[in-house]
């Protein structure tokens, strides 16, 4: 081995002698002072996941998060210095995580809190602005889904469970399948439940369908589906913005 | 090919490592903080907040671009979409430094997230200065090398930090970035004299200073381990080599770090303004 491979794999496990040729000052073995590079790493990386998945820490607690943390960083350190963009396999590594089956819906809040970090960062986009514009006017147009947009769809209440972990007095969520829009108006992305036939909704606009005809799929998906509720929604929080073409 | 026209330059004065959290208040009132520093990648993503709040702050301050995960003393070749997504911000941002460290972080195991040591040889010598040719390259500008805080040694070394230091920025041509407490934490815990280690260093290659916090431990033995942890307040000693740095070298652009346990901003402007204060009469003297 190299000497930076033996570094670093003993960086990473700490049952690990500490690698050959590193010394105190004093010619004896490194000792405890390997340890401050283990400690350096395994703690920086521990806060990045506490900062990227706030709501996954709340839900499991601060002890077990650096556990859970620990095992994560250890299978799948970062691939680059971004740590921005780290942790993209964190939901699948939860749900793989056996020790956690007993919590079935918590990969999707890593989805959820991972959705939430990446529209922060993504690009900005022009506001859909329909001031002044007649209704039918407004459903003739072909907004896209900013960058910042991204939905989610999942089969427990994730949207239910992520209020009540960030506000304790939001009703309790009900069991049940939710989907969310994850929208940024300004710079604060925020996860919205998305109403019956929503998912539809948001797929006929990335198909670069009109507000109308795409409200028309959802209808169809969805007969029950409230129109006004979808459009104000999409209008209102920062999910759309002007087709360039 | 380098671009020695440098479109500007951090001034002789007091900065602030950037913390989101203080945007407000320093646009507001910088008070003695004349420039900012941005860690690198914090900076790399699409759009939102962190690069709306960059592009306000430089039309107020000069802005020096401080690199954490570029890997210089890496075994394995330089990462070439990093390095290409540094040149991206640097050229969108014109910033007035850009600078990096004398340390490793990434492996075939992947990004490390710490700033790991190297041993000093002519085989390291050589890994380092044909990064920094490929760094200073591609984002065509000098770039500034900052000696690391260190906590324990390689048999295998055989000259000094400062002569490493020394025969890269002759070599490459780079500037070096001066860290005053990392030159305390690895005097300390190396068992050098951190006055002769400024004494010998090459001063007039230095184009930053920095000034940060550390804590206090010790090792199996009992011995003081300093630990560079970005987190209090600048200790007497390091104010005091840091006059000492500027009575030999001259007044150079001096940067406050504190970045875990971030404190409110007059607590950060204090430092800067202690460290202004020691500057100011150097500058006056020249």
């Amino acid at each position: 081995m190299t000497g930076q491979t033996a570094f670093a794999a003993a960086l990473l496990d700490p049952s690990a002698p500490v690698p050959e040729g590193l010394r105190d000052p004093f010619g004896g073995p490194a000792g405890k002072r390997f340890d401050v590079y283990r400690n350096n790493v395994a703690v920086s990386l521990t806060e990045a996941l506490e900062t990227g998945f706030p709501t996954v820490r709340r839900l499991v607690g601060d002890a077990y998060f650096k556990a859970l943390a620990g095992v994560f960083l250890r299978a799948h350190p970062p691939s680059d210095p971004r740590l921005a963009s780290w942790g993209t396999t964190f939901p699948g590594f939860v749900a793989g995580f056996p020790p956690l089956a007993r919590l079935p819906y918590l990969a999707d809040i890593a989805r959820l809190d991972l959705g939430l970090r990446q529209s922060y960062h993504a690009a900005d986009a022009a506001p859909f602005d329909t001031a002044g514009l007649a209704p039918a006017a407004v459903l003739a147009l072909k907004p896209r889904l900013a960058p910042a947009t991204l939905v989610l769809s999942s089969r427990h209440p994730v949207h239910g469970i992520w209020r009540f972990s960030h506000a304790p007095d939001a009703p309790k969520p009900a069991p049940g399948p939710e989907d969310v829009l994850i929208a940024r108006a300004g710079y604060d992305p925020a996860p919205h439940l998305l109403p019956p036939g929503g998912l539809t909704f948001a797929r006929a606009l990335k198909g670069r369908l009109t507000l109308s005809e795409a409200l028309t799929r959802a209808l169809a998906d969805h007969p029950g589906a409230d129109a006004a509720a979808l459009l104000t929604l999409f209008l209102t929080s920062g999910a759309l913005t002007p087709d360039p073409a | 090919m380098l671009d020695t026209a440098a479109p500007r330059r951090l001034p002789l004065a007091a900065g602030l490592g950037y913390k989101p959290q203080h945007f407000a208040g320093l646009m507001a009132d910088p008070g003695p903080v004349r420039w900012l520093e941005i860690h690198a990648e914090n900076y790399l993503g699409a759009g939102g907040r962190p690069l709306a709040q960059l592009r306000a702050l430089a039309e107020r301050f000069p802005i020096s671009v401080h690199g954490v995960g570029l890997s210089i003393g890496g075994e394995r070749p330089l990462d070439a979409d990093h390095l290409a997504r540094l040149r991206h911000l640097c050229d969108w941002l014109q910033p007035a430094s850009f600078s990096e460290h004398l340390a490793w972080s990434t492996h075939d195991t992947g990004f490390l997230n710490d700033l790991l040591p190297l041993p000093y040889t002519d085989a390291t010598l050589a890994r380092v200065c044909t990064h920094i040719d490929r760094v200073q390259e591609v984002l065509g500008r000098r770039m500034l090398l900052e000696n690391p805080a260190t906590y324990l040694a390689f048999a295998e070394s055989d000259r000094t930090e400062v002569e490493f230091l020394s025969e890269i920025a002759r070599r490459t041509g780079c500037g070096l970035l001066l860290d005053v407490n990392n030159v305390f934490v690895s005097a300390t815990n190396q068992g050098w004299d951190a006055r002769a280690y400024i004494d010998a260093f090459p001063l007039d290659a230095v184009g930053e200073i920095h000034l940060g916090g550390h804590d206090e431990d010790r090792d199996e033995h009992g011995r003081p381990l300093l630990i560079d942890s970005h987190g209090r307040p600048v200790v007497g000693a390091v104010w005091a080599l840091y006059a000492h740095t500027l009575a030999r070298g001259g007044p150079r652009p001096t940067l406050i770090e504190w970045d875990t346990d971030v404190p409110p901003l007059p607590t950060l402007m204090a430092e800067a303004a202690r460290a202004g204060a020691l500057l100011s009469p150097v500058e006056a003297a020249r």
